[in-house]
């Protein structure tokens, strides 16, 4: 359970804004992460929008060029391989998008969509379209559907057709980078549930990213809580909940409607207030001292270092880390 | 908790409201009923499709083209003595939409003119209800950002919405509404485009503004979790009807319809420790050929023979609850 499947090891991404001859500024999407995901684990990713926890995934991926930084998966550097080796890595780890309104090709049947992982991977499949088929019957879609066109399709639906996509071809890795957040909540239900089978059945590791924690919690083993580029905090998903150390990951979760409103009326009150900063001039220090309550003297001079408190469990926050 | 406050603000009896589109007639809106009192948060929920935010903008005849109120009755409870919203003219309806009934909507981006600073668009509410001169209306505009907790309300005032983020617009956006202090506010998913933490102020903002204004307000929205911390009464709808509406405690605590067990359990509580979600099977139907019967009898577990054919009528259950559904009648 605990071998390291990925390494990311000081991952940086700045993009530049530019201006008529110069670059005028960059954004600091990703600023310096580092993490593993162990083999068969769900890492939760969480964070508020624009706090680079999708900009992470993709470079995991190699979607995007980093600026600077290392992952490495399964011990090799993903952004060195090339050729057979980088081929390898595209079939090994996949992605299941947002929005499945605009992941799929709306010029192409789903045999096509499904057919086209197929052929780019050369898997060698006798009867195309009884392996498909058998494919769509495990998400719940039927043979009728093979030769229709994605617009044919509930949300719902066409999710279930870009996880066949993406698992058809037998992946290690996938990222599931917000997969149901454009769904109704009935349906959400039935395509994590999905996403846990396929999990077991075929021992896969997830990178989830969201910003829902209630679904975050469901889904992980770990979760890793994002701020302005950064990682803030990494703990096992149930002691996270319980004990959350950073003040940022404090304020989070107060701030999250819980469905019980019983519970509403005792709710214990953290103040929650201000907006993240802009990604592009960050605070000095701590990123997040402008907002915190528990801010001192250091928070706005040094970065806080990313420390273990307990075992398994890290944080970046001088509350916790020695001078 | 449970408060059973008596005025009525409004009255919502047997509405009906179809879409003519060019695939058929979609029935959006089949025979809603409710009535709000006054103080109280009644929240509506559902999924998308479901009607809620159709039901909230046909409280004031907001019904654009192709659609139309095609049946039914709003009473709204003026100062003045009741009136029905259906049979007064623009004119008159006017003088109570932004004055009486105020919305706010989802996206405070498109409910924001970019080419007036927001200090304008606040005046301007209050000066097109003749409330105020223009004068006394952007001096009082400072006070409105206020109290929606704007950081540095004297220079925000003269800002355009580009310069605001998506929490200070939607600030705004409340302060526009909340300008001529109106009997009912209508939310219309105010915090779906906002951050957690952001969502969490600006309900908190609706709270204290609720308690200090003493307005009474529509809250809709898909998110349990904002009813269970928001509302006093809800009701869920599904499919262009009100399938359950209770007082928020006892319907979170002990729902009746199958729909609404359903969609209590496919939301994972953070707090709780779920093994695995129920999931609710199919999808919601399409509304131009709705399902006979019980619209919700597809995907219902429990299904017996009536729920094929019948309508089930809205069950009185006591207590301030009602339920429409077979199993429930006697």
């Amino acid at each position: 359970m605990s071998e390291t499947l990925i390494k990311v090891v000081n991952l940086k991404k700045y993009f530049p804004i530019r201006g008529i001859f110069f670059t005028k500024a960059r954004v600091k999407a990703v600023d310096g992460v580092t993490f593993d995901i162990r083999r068969g684990e769900t890492l939760g990713l969480v964070g508020e929008s624009g706090c680079g926890k999708t900009t992470t995934g993709r470079l995991i991926l190699r979607l995007l060029k980093p600026t600077a930084g290392h992952v490495y998966f399964e011990g090799k550097d993903v952004f060195k391989l090339k050729g057979e080796e980088l081929k390898k890595f595209r079939k090994s780890a996949q992605i299941i998008l947002q929005d499945p309104y605009t992941s799929l090709n709306p010029r192409m049947t789903v045999f096509e969509i499904i057919n086209e992982a197929l052929e780019v991977h050369k898997m060698k499949i006798s009867d195309k379209e009884e392996f498909i088929v058998n494919w769509l019957r495990k998400v719940g879609l039927e043979k009728h559907h093979l030769y229709r066109y994605p617009h044919e399709f509930s949300g719902g639906q066409r999710q279930r057709i870009a996880i066949v996509r993406a698992l058809v071809i037998n992946p290690k890795f996938v990222i599931l980078d917000e997969p149901t957040s454009a769904l109704d909540v009935s349906v959400q239900a039935q395509i994590l549930n999905m996403l846990k089978d396929f999990q077991r059945e075929m021992s896969l590791t997830y990178l989830f990213i969201s910003h829902d924690l209630g679904i975050v919690k469901y889904m992980s083993t770990r979760i890793a809580v994002m701020y302005l580029g950064k990682i803030v905090e990494l703990a096992p998903a149930d002691e996270l909940f319980e004990k959350p150390q950073h003040p940022y990951s404090q304020m989070l979760l107060a701030s999250i409607p819980i469905p019980d409103p019983e519970y509403a009326l005792k709710k214990p009150k953290v103040r929650v207030y201000g907006e993240p900063p802009s990604p592009i001039n960050p605070p000095p220090g701590c990123r997040f001292h402008p907002r915190c309550e528990h801010v001192m003297e250091i928070c706005s001079k040094e970065e806080p270092p990313f420390i273990e408190v307990e075992r398994d469990h890290y944080v970046a926050c001088w509350l916790y880390a020695k001078r | 908790m449970t408060i059973f406050p008596t005025k009525k603000v409004i009255e919502v009896k047997d509405l009906h409201v179809h879409f003519y589109t060019y695939a058929g007639v979609v029935k959006a809106i089949s025979g809603v009923s409710f009535e709000i009192y006054e103080g109280e948060t009644f929240c509506l929920v559902g999924e998308t499709g479901c009607g809620k935010s159709v039901t909230s903008r046909a409280l004031t005849r907001l019904i654009e083209s192709p659609g139309r109120i095609v049946k039914g009755r709003i009473i709204f409870y003026r100062d003045s003595g009741p009136v029905d919203i259906m049979t007064l003219s623009e004119e008159e309806l006017r003088e109570i939409r932004g004055r009486e009934i105020a919305y706010i909507f989802q996206d405070p981006t498109a409910a924001l003119d970019p080419l007036y600073t927001v200090g304008y668009q606040i005046a301007e509410t209050m000066v097109a209800h003749r409330t105020a001169d223009w004068r006394e209306a952007f001096r009082k505009a400072i006070n409105i950002l206020k109290s929606v907790i704007m950081p540095d309300p004297e220079r925000r005032v003269k800002n355009y919405p580009h310069e605001l983020s998506g929490g200070m617009r939607q600030r705004v956006v409340i302060g526009v509404s909340l300008s001529n202090r109106p009997k009912l506010l209508i939310a219309d998913e105010p915090t779906t485009n906002l951050d957690v933490t952001i969502q969490a102020q600006i309900l908190d903002l609706l709270r204290k503004l609720k308690k200090n204004e003493q307005m009474t307000l529509l809250l809709i929205t898909h998110n349990m979790g904002v009813v269970a911390e928001m509302c006093t009464r809800v009701a869920v709808m599904y499919a262009g009807k009100i399938v359950e509406l209770g007082p928020v405690i006892d319907v979170f605590k002990d729902p009746r319809h199958p729909y609404t067990r359903g969609l209590l359990r496919a939301v994972p509580n953070p707090l709780g420790k779920v093994e695995r979600l129920e999931s609710i099977p199919g999808t919601v139907p399409n509304l131009i050929y709705p399902p006979p019967g019980c619209r919700f009898h597809p995907r219902c577990p429990y299904m017996m023979e009536v729920c094929k054919s019948k309508e089930p009528p809205m069950v009185d259950l006591g207590e301030g609850r009602k339920v429409a559904c077979w199993l429930y009648v006697k």
